[in-house]
């Protein structure tokens, strides 16, 4: 090949035809799927608390889509249903994740609604769950003296929380919180929903 | 579903009536006509049938070194840009390995340096990440494309001036960049983290490289393009492209942006990082050796295998997920397909090594752009293996995933540029290694540090993904067993970065050492002229 012209023009070709493969017709598809009745669009509490998630990188460790039980024990789990494209219609950044450092979140909120638990948890994982390797996010709470009126007191088992004073969660981590909490796909799959059915077990 | 599978049928048949075209264009015009005589035109002559491995002994032979005049003034035209790009390279992989090492360590201490937001686990994994793509593989790979590119075209380096304002504009972008991310600033998907606001100014860094390095190939003093050529122009006009579309705000959403997301975040690394190190290896191997490739027309193959088949392979990341079904075997055949365009660069590639084992002892440079390519082999056989739905159920959401991401994006990529600057640098900056013994020091500390970090996680992956999968196991157990897996993760990163510590050192000694007399005053003759 000694041209130039036909080279880069064959090799965006090829980018195009990629582009169209795995961008355009997928999308065309998905596009013309309506949200799954019953999901509610994310109020701005929980939107704020949605970015904060993302800020934080939580996505680097819990997926959000759980995979059909022709593949494996997600459901048994407590995970959920298998996630279906519509799930999503609210979403982005899309938060799908590529890794299972801890479980899987699509429905926490449905599994584990405990405000208080969430909180906890957030400012030091070890006090509700000694083998998780997950951060803390204490600089999401803050040690008072007091507390003052409307403040979420925030209390710690075994011993993990600040020896003096009272914790006070941020607003960020009272957002983040009811984003979990809004985490709840457990409504109906419609028939003829999009998803990799790839697993899926023969029924003849 | 009826629809799309019309619409599909429909799209093959026209895609293969113009692939026609183009075919018959192509063989009527000759330009699949190739013989092993086009696999010299890297050799100036008197070249070919000697090892060029200069300046890593002070003792070593001179007459190993070709003085061609010439090239001696395309080289001096390089020099900058090419000086430029390496060394912020050079810096960005010493940062770049210090924030992998925290992530690292993050994840078996996880309280430790957990008191500020910007030092969260899910932060200092995103700047690793973006600073070792964007700064160290990217822009030393774009150094290695500007010093060998006018060597192999024989003719000076064109816009020179553009190149460097490409490389300073995409350094400031990837600083912005990580103070972004460092603040909380990101768009938050991965790969595409960096906020399009700063993205925009990295595509704009990016188009700037692309006029030099056409610009100079269509100036050319040689009539054929060798294969790396081939690689390094499709690789230099997919970038910007891709990067623009994936980065467009506001366009795509949900499920659909899952499917940019991994059509993006797989061609940053197959249509943009892999040409670019499989053209240097393409380049150096031959180079290193002084012997042409094993098979020429082979790398025509394997260089139109790879653009169409590595180009849809990124919805293997979405396997199981909530996106229609054939989009995501069509990037599973496509996965399993790249076995054609590996196996025929490493029949090149190996074969040309294989049969010069005296060349893999002699020279360091060989031997790390060699490891190199094989592990991209060995990378690219185990990602077709990783996309088959049996295994990928097993290591899909597991640290296997992450030691295969090291092995393709460390070891092929980055084990290329160590070689490939040990190669340039004395010709670059006219200076002998200062301590050529240190070269196997940092040869050996990345290679068994990385043998650690791989074994580590490879099998602790496996163990961590077979767990999650035993409904009868707590998911507690897949993250209990992982602890020591991670613990000697972290022992390998230590020895990959202490390694990075002795080449950027060594780096900077070569850099900055005085130059000695005989070699500064090297002949200037007669300006290279455009073809």
């Amino acid at each position: 090949m000694n041209r130039i012209l036909p080279l880069s023009i064959l090799a965006l070709a090829i980018l195009a035809l990629a582009t169209l493969m795995l961008v355009v017709v997928p999308g065309m598809q998905i596009n013309a799927q309506p949200a799954t009745p019953g999901l509610q669009p994310y109020t701005a509490i929980q939107l704020r608390g949605r970015q904060t998630y993302v800020s934080m990188g939580c996505v680097y460790c819990h997926s959000q889509q759980p995979r059909s039980t022709d593949q494996g024990p997600d459901g048994e789990r407590g995970w959920g249903r298998p996630a279906i494209a519509s799930d999503y219609a609210y979403d982005s950044p899309h938060l799908l994740g590529t890794m299972r450092t801890g479980p899987d979140l699509s429905n926490i909120g449905a599994r584990l609604p405990n405000q208080a638990w969430h909180l906890a948890h957030l400012y030091q994982p070890r006090s509700v769950s000694a083998w998780s390797i997950m951060p803390a996010y204490s600089f999401l709470f803050e040690v008072k003296e007091r507390a003052a009126p409307g403040d979420v007191v925030v209390r710690i088992p075994n011993g993990r929380g600040p020896k003096h004073g009272v914790l006070v969660a941020k607003p960020e981590a009272i957002d983040l919180v009811a984003y979990l909490q809004s985490l709840d796909r457990t409504m109906v799959a419609p028939a003829h929903a999009e998803r990799d059915d790839g697993y899926a077990k023969s029924e003849r | 579903m009826e629809p799309t599978i019309g619409l599909l049928l429909a799209l093959s048949f026209l895609v293969s009536l113009l692939a026609l075209t183009f075919l018959i264009w192509a063989v009527s015009s000759r330009q699949m006509a190739f013989n092993q005589a086009q696999a010299r035109t890297i050799f100036v002559a008197g070249e070919e049938g000697h090892a060029d491995n200069p300046g890593i002994s002070p003792n070593a032979d001179d007459d190993t070194h070709h003085f061609d005049p010439a090239r001696a003034g395309i080289d001096a035209i390089s020099a900058r840009p090419v000086t430029i790009l390496l060394t912020t390279a050079v810096l960005w992989l010493v940062v770049g390995s210090i924030f992998g090492l925290t992530a690292s360590l993050k994840l078996h201490w996880p309280d430790w340096l957990g008191d500020e937001a910007w030092l969260t686990f899910g932060r200092v994994r995103t700047i690793h990440l973006n600073i070792v793509i964007y700064g160290w593989s990217s822009l030393g790979l774009l150094g290695v494309v500007f010093w060998v590119a006018p060597r192999m075209f024989h003719t000076r380096l064109r816009h020179p001036h553009l190149a460097e304002v490409g490389a300073l504009i995409w350094n400031l972008a990837l600083l912005a960049a990580v103070f972004a991310l460092a603040t909380g600033w990101t768009d938050g998907e991965e790969w595409l983290e960096i906020p399009w606001q700063i993205d925009m100014l990295l595509a704009v860094a990016s188009a700037c490289f692309v006029l030099p390095l056409l610009r100079t190939a269509a100036a050319r003093n040689v009539h054929h393009i060798y294969v790396t050529g081939w690689y390094w122009m499709a690789a230099i006009c997919w970038f910007p492209v891709l990067f623009v579309i994936a980065n467009l705000p506001g366009l795509f959403v949900g499920a659909q942006q899952a499917t940019v997301n991994w059509w993006f975040a797989h061609n940053v690394l197959g249509l943009w990082l892999t040409p670019l190190g499989v053209g240097a290896g393409y380049y150096f191997i031959p180079k290193i050796i002084g012997k042409p490739i094993y098979s020429y027309s082979l790398s025509l193959l394997g260089f139109w295998a790879l653009a169409l088949f590595y180009s849809q392979v990124g919805i293997h990341h979405l396997i199981g997920g909530p996106v229609p079904t054939w989009v995501v075997t069509l990037s599973i055949v496509h996965s399993v397909m790249m076995f054609v365009p590996v196996i025929t660069v490493a029949i090149n590639q190996h074969v040309t090594v294989a049969q010069n084992m005296w060349a893999f002892k002699q020279s360091i440079a060989l031997r790390f752009v060699s490891l190199g390519a094989i592990c991209y082999t060995l990378a690219s056989f185990q990602g077709s293996i990783e996309a088959l739905r049996s295994i990928n159920t097993v290591v899909h959401f597991t640290q296997y995933t992450v030691g295969h991401a090291h092995l393709g994006a460390y070891t092929f990529l980055s084990f290329t540029l160590f070689g490939a600057v040990y190669h340039m640098m004395p010709r670059i900056t006219g200076c002998s290694w200062p301590w050529p013994r240190l070269i196997p020091v940092h040869f050996w500390l990345v290679v068994i540090g990385f043998t650690v970090y791989f074994v580590a996680l490879s099998i602790g992956g496996i163990y961590q993904g077979l767990a999650m999968l035993d409904a009868t196991r707590p998911f507690a157990d897949s993250v209990i067993l992982l602890k020591p897996y991670l613990e000697s993760r972290s022992v390998g990163g230590a020895l990959m970065t202490l390694g990075h510590f002795v080449f950027a050192a060594h780096f900077a000694a070569i850099l900055l050492q005085r130059r000695p007399a005989a070699v500064s005053s090297a002949p200037m003759t007669q300006p290279v002229v455009a073809a």
